[in-house]
């Protein structure tokens, strides 16, 4: 059967996250991102709507929700800002969810609860200065096991979350071995803030996602206790593959929010000013474009939903994931170059929100597997190998 | 302690952000535009939730309006609240405050209460007497406009609002208070919550169970009628202040005039 519209409770947490990013969010974000500040009242706020807990079992301080309900959230905070949502999708899709699907018991049991409750964060070092795409060949970072300790060097970029004053912890993806075929056996490992031999470089300066955290870190003998082993040894590889498949669903949201965003600040612009006796909106140079632009926003709707409804069903969902964020990446840089375009010079400024949307548009055609990833992915899955 | 018994009055108003319209009988159509929480009583089940955490107690919504209010009070549900009454009768359409406070009354007197809470008014009627008036129905003290609602013992004492400060207006429970938007920030449902509130009893109560004369109600029971109605007119040209040296007290003198300052 296929369903048109969302369950009764995902709508209302649609609706509520729709009112609180319009009533909270809206009216200081401009600010707060021209700052480059990160958002830690909005976070805490976020954390007591239950958000970051959104697809964990209550037994962890989650909501007992799931997938679904955490890419509602990320659509409608991206409508107003990208940067945070993406806060909210690190945070839980790269922070919590490893730790609640890989982590032992007491890991879950040790991070969750806080983590959950937007008190604190978690970040995942994945990335390396030297390797993107090629994430697992180019791995430098490599951890061993010494005295019952392991002993962490190399370093990670890009890393969201990493660097605020509530970071609690960093899953680090290293090389810890060599597997029999010859391959780097890679496990991850939970750093806490502040351990000696950890440092978290000052942020980047980024062409959008302002009020996102986001820092280089590296680790130079940095030692943690053996059982800070995410998981089992030699699994790593596999945690972030899984985690990238969901973590493209969350992109995928995010990526439509931004579109949708885009739809509706034209909307209500196109109304409102006039030029020539009347609103801009009568022309259909315009409208036509506003068309085009819902048409984009619903289309990556629709294909976000299709892949976190497989998801949710436990069927395999990799090509929907990877052809949902391509969609909705596209759909994204769309959009915001209209939105820009249709606002005339007020969209160059950085005062209205479309300016925001232009400059946070572009990292989603680059961030969680690039557009040419997701295309040889959805090759892979059609079967054509290289 | 005793265990509170919070009673918070709920009225589903019209999106205010929508345009509105009237009924060719000149009361306000209910059913077209989105039903909202009125905002003012969004922070009256907030400070009910507040006051039940503190001191221990049970929160139930009471709302009266028609079968689509029933959205407005699982909203309710959701942000925490324990139980709630429906008011739902075709009768009632019409009412005015004075009518909407005979019903009010009654469905309170049934369901019992230590603490009623409700908004210092509704977004679309703005009359703002229906929490002194069911106080005066029930025989209890009215205690409105609370800024702050402090309950201690068998006693609650809040900072009324007032023109230039505030003034403290101490009562025994139960009592009426109204309050203003001021007192907190109300929370925002969590899915948790949402989930929960589906499983949460909501009792519908008709005017027949709660013995309520049909002519005491409705538009038949409405001390107040409706003679005449006007479109606002459109905005007029603001007042221009040409400063010649004394521009600063001419607006402060403005602004003072409308008790801004």
């Amino acid at each position: 059967m296929i369903g048109y519209k969302l369950g009764d409770e995902h709508e209302e947490l649609r609706k509520s996250v729709e009112a609180f990013a319009r009533d909270v969010v809206a009216p200081v974000i401009g600010d707060l991102y021209e700052k480059g500040e990160f958002p830690y009242d909005i976070v805490a706020q976020l954390g007591r709507m239950g958000l970051f807990g959104l697809p964990v079992p209550e037994e962890y301080g989650g909501m007992g929700g799931d997938y679904l309900a955490l890419c509602l959230a990320l659509e409608e905070l991206a409508r107003v800002d990208s940067s945070v949502a993406i806060t909210l999708e690190a945070a839980v899709g790269l922070g919590i969810m490893p730790l609640y699907r890989f982590g032992t018991e007491e890991q879950k049991r040790q991070w969750l609860p806080a983590l959950c409750a937007g008190e604190r964060l978690a970040a995942f070092g994945l990335t390396e200065p030297g390797g993107g795409t090629d994430v697992a060949g180019a791995m430098k970072t490599r951890a061993r096991l010494e005295d019952g300790e392991w002993v962490i060097d190399g370093s990670k970029s890009f890393i969201t979350n990493s660097g605020t004053s509530i970071t609690a912890v960093v899953g680090v993806a290293a090389v810890t071995g060599t597997r029999p075929d010859g391959r780097p056996e890679i496990s991850t490992i939970l750093v806490p803030s502040g351990t000696p031999g950890f440092t978290v470089a000052p942020k980047y300066s980024k062409v959008g996602w302002s009020c996102s955290d986001t820092h280089e870190l590296s680790f130079a003998g940095c030692r943690v206790p053996a059982a800070n082993l995410l998981g089992e040894r030699g699994r790593g590889y596999a945690q972030f593959l899984r985690t990238l498949d969901e973590g493209r669903v969350a992109i995928a949201a995010l990526s439509t929010g931004l579109a949708q965003g885009c739809v509706d600040e034209s909307l209500a612009y196109v109304r409102d000013r006039t030029a020539f006796g009347g609103p801009i909106g009568r022309f259909q140079a315009l409208q036509f474009k506003i068309a085009d632009m819902e048409v984009r926003a619903h289309n990556a709707r629709l294909a976000w939903w299709h892949a976190a409804a497989k998801m949710a069903a436990g069927e395999p969902f990799k090509k929907e994931a990877a052809i949902a964020k391509l969609t909705a990446s596209n759909a994204a840089m769309d959009n915001a170059r209209d939105a820009t375009q249709i606002f005339g010079g007020y969209g160059f400024m950085n005062e209205f929100a479309v300016g925001r949307f232009y400059r946070d548009a572009k990292i989603l055609e680059i961030g969680e597997g690039t557009s040419e990833v997701q295309r040889m992915l959805i090759a892979r899955e059609l079967g054509l190998d290289a | 302690m005793t265990t509170l018994n919070i009673v918070v009055c709920v009225k589903q108003v019209p999106d205010t952000a929508v345009e509105r319209t009237l009924t060719p009988e000149g009361t306000l159509d209910r059913e077209s535009p989105d039903g909202l929480i009125n905002e003012l009583d969004e922070y009256a089940i907030e400070e009910g939730l507040k006051i039940a955490e503190a001191h221990g107690g049970e929160v139930t919504i009471l709302s009266m309006g028609p079968a689509k209010a029933a959205d407005s009070v699982r909203k309710a549900l959701s942000m925490g609240a324990d139980k709630a009454v429906h008011v739902l009768d075709d009768g009632l359409a019409g009412s005015d405050a004075l009518a909407t406070s005979a019903a009010l009354a009654a469905a309170l007197t049934r369901v019992g209460f230590d603490l009623v809470i409700l908004g210092s008014e509704s977004t679309d009627a703005r009359t703002g007497v229906v929490p002194a008036m069911l106080a005066e129905r029930l025989g209890v003290p009215q205690l409105t406009l609370a800024a702050t609602v402090e309950v201690s013992g068998a006693g609650v004492t809040i900072h009324r609002l007032t023109e230039d400060g505030y003034a403290v207006v101490t009562g025994s429970l139960p009592a009426v208070v109204s309050v203003v938007e001021k007192i907190n920030e109300p929370r925002y449902p969590t899915f948790k919550g949402i989930m929960a509130a589906k499983k949460k009893p909501v009792r519908t109560l008709t005017l027949a169970d709660l013995a309520v004369d049909t002519g005491a109600v409705g538009l038949a029971g409405a001390a107040t009628g409706i003679a005449d109605w006007a479109a606002r007119p459109p905005r007029t040209a603001g007042v221009v202040v040409k400063d010649e040296g004394d521009g600063g007290s001419q607006v402060a003198g403005f602004l003072a005039e409308r008790k801004f300052i």
